[in-house]
């Protein structure tokens, strides 16, 4: 698949925002001597922040931005439209948590509650929107949905922990050692789905798409001179020395120089990791063969 | 329930194109607005079609054959591409189980496309939404044009003859008998998409000769034992 930017930068920073917010509550439930209001309010806001972002970039996949309500309307069999649900919802609880904390309203770990419901929901959402396609095989595993919330949480840990460092330094070294477990454990599940993905043999074959049972079918024409939607949107039209190049950046930046990092310089762990969490968006696209691509194998 | 289709005979499919070409000047002529070409006399021409045809090569020099392959929307029965479309643009109509996309109410998310395992749709970059093969709804129930008439543009282009369009539920109907005698199959059964277009495959054409056939008892040059004409070529069963 090609990847598409627009998707990439959503789902990492939707991903970051509601790993940010799952660590601040979580703060908030297990800390014994009670944090500064401003430390809710500020990460509230940052939650708030990333989501939105990863919203207005998920305007710019549409082609009709402006129909974008539409997209909510088909939730009982669409997972899009489930995570266009889930998105702003999430923000509307982690709106009224971060008002709750502000306005000394109580209530915050009920409505943090509902909040980290709405945040896994949205994980979930998020990944099934890939997960549902059951001709992309890379996609459609349960790893899908365990990679997008382990990077998600590990990546919103490390944050935290970065923010905690300037507005609630005691706690900068438990959310620095959960971001380094979160990363590790991140490292596991992703080395898991990359190695399944390598291996992976596909279902469909050229034989079947054009049902001719001959070992040896070659094309000469994909019926069209100038490429087709088709040759534009299944394939990501880079060199196999450049997707290597991508496999070694996530490696190294989503996780080898977090977690090298995370414990002396969080918020340099942060940036890069959310680089390479970008690189990993962008290789969980371009390692989907999509099986209409052998339609478009050759041309004379 | 009617379930309209196409079956493509490959064994006559000769690969011309024109199925391409009518379906094209259908289609940028109706209502839903022009079908976008993009450099269409430059160097590489780029547009949107609802059909085209592959060519596929199969076997070993000198034992091959050209397989023209017409590739188009196959209106599964179980369509991936309607359940993964977030505002309903994308449907199956009840009535005659043909896959439709409402332009006026596609976001152009493309998921649609992500989900279909056949590449039959393609993402229109002027309008900016999900098109794809109609079966040409706005001609076939037009009750102005003539009953012979009402079928699909690309069938009625087919100059030999390659392209049936009929209901699969009925089993009576031209493209259920096709199907049936004529060994019709489905492109990549394996993604449960259940398409209701069929293909039906390459057959060798043979011709049985007997030997009675090319010795005729009756030839008119052997009459009595003696050539016809002494003054014409003997025959072939002379030389014989």
């Amino acid at each position: 698949m090609r990847p598409a930017f627009s998707v990439l930068f959503l789902t990492t920073l939707i991903g970051a925002g509601q790993g940010l917010f799952i660590a601040l509550f979580l703060c908030e439930l297990l800390t014994s001597s009670p944090l500064p209001k401003n430390f809710f309010v500020i990460g509230t806001a940052l939650v708030l922040t990333l989501s939105a972002m990863g919203g207005i970039a998920s305007v710019f996949h549409l082609g009709h931005p402006e129909r974008a309500w539409r997209a909510m309307t088909m939730w009982r069999t669409s997972w899009l439209a489930r995570e266009g649900i889930a998105l702003p919802s999430f923000m509307a609880a982690v709106f009224a948590y971060g008002i709750a904390h502000w306005l000394n309203f109580g209530y915050t770990l009920a409505i943090g509650t509902v909040a980290v419901v709405l945040a896994i929901v949205l994980y979930i959402c998020t990944a099934m929107i890939y997960g549902a396609i059951k001709v992309l095989k890379e996609w459609a595993h349960p790893m899908t949905i365990v990679n997008f919330m382990v990077l998600g949480c590990a990546s919103g840990t490390t944050l935290a922990a970065a923010y905690a460092s300037f507005a609630a330094p005691a706690l900068t070294v438990i959310l620095s050692q959960a971001a380094f477990a979160l990363t590790v454990l991140g490292l596991l599940t992703r080395s898991a789905s990359l190695w399944r993905n390598a291996t992976l043999r596909p279902t469909s074959t050229l034989q079947t798409a054009i049902g001719i049972r001959h070992p040896r079918i070659v094309q000469t024409s994909q019926g069209s001179m100038g490429g087709s939607y088709n040759t534009r949107e299944f394939f990501h039209g880079k060199s196999i020395r450049f997707v290597r190049g991508v496999l070694l950046t996530l490696l190294l930046c989503a996780f080898v120089l977090p977690l090298a990092l995370v414990l002396i310089l969080p918020l340099l762990a942060f940036i890069l990791q959310y680089l390479g969490l970008l690189a990993e968006r962008w290789y969980f696209f371009a390692e989907a063969q999509h099986p209409q691509n052998l339609y478009y194998q050759g041309k004379s | 329930m009617t379930q309209l289709a196409l079956v493509i005979d490959l064994n006559v499919c000769v690969g011309c194109h024109a199925c391409v070409t009518n379906c094209k000047q259908w289609n940028t002529s109706g209502a839903a607005g022009a079908l976008t070409d993009l450099n269409p006399y430059e160097a590489e021409p780029n547009g949107t079609f609802f059909n085209r045809v592959q060519t596929f090569e199969v076997g070993e020099y000198p034992a091959t054959e050209t397989v023209h392959f017409p590739k188009s929307c196959l209106h599964c029965e179980d369509p991936a591409c309607v359940p993964v479309c977030p505002t309903g643009a994308s449907y199956k109509r009840e009535s005659d189980g043909i896959v439709l996309v409402d332009y006026d109410k596609c976001i152009g998310c493309k998921y649609c496309s992500w989900a279909c395992p056949y590449g039959v749709r393609e993402f229109d970059e002027e309008r900016k939404v999900m098109t794809k093969c109609t079966m040409c709804v706005d001609r076939i129930y037009d009750m102005s044009l003539p009953e012979d008439r009402r079928k699909p543009s690309c069938v009625l282009a087919c100059p030999p003859g390659a392209r049936l369009f009929g209901d699969v539920h009925d089993p009576e109907s031209e493209v259920s008998v096709a199907i049936r005698e004529r060994g019709g199959y489905t492109l990549m059964p394996e993604a449960n998409t259940k398409p209701a277009n069929h293909y039906l495959p390459r057959r060798k054409t043979t011709l049985t000769v007997r030997n009675e056939e090319l010795y005729r008892s009756d030839n008119p040059h052997k009459i009595d034992g003696l050539p016809f004409d002494k003054t014409l070529p003997p025959t072939t069963e002379e030389l014989n």
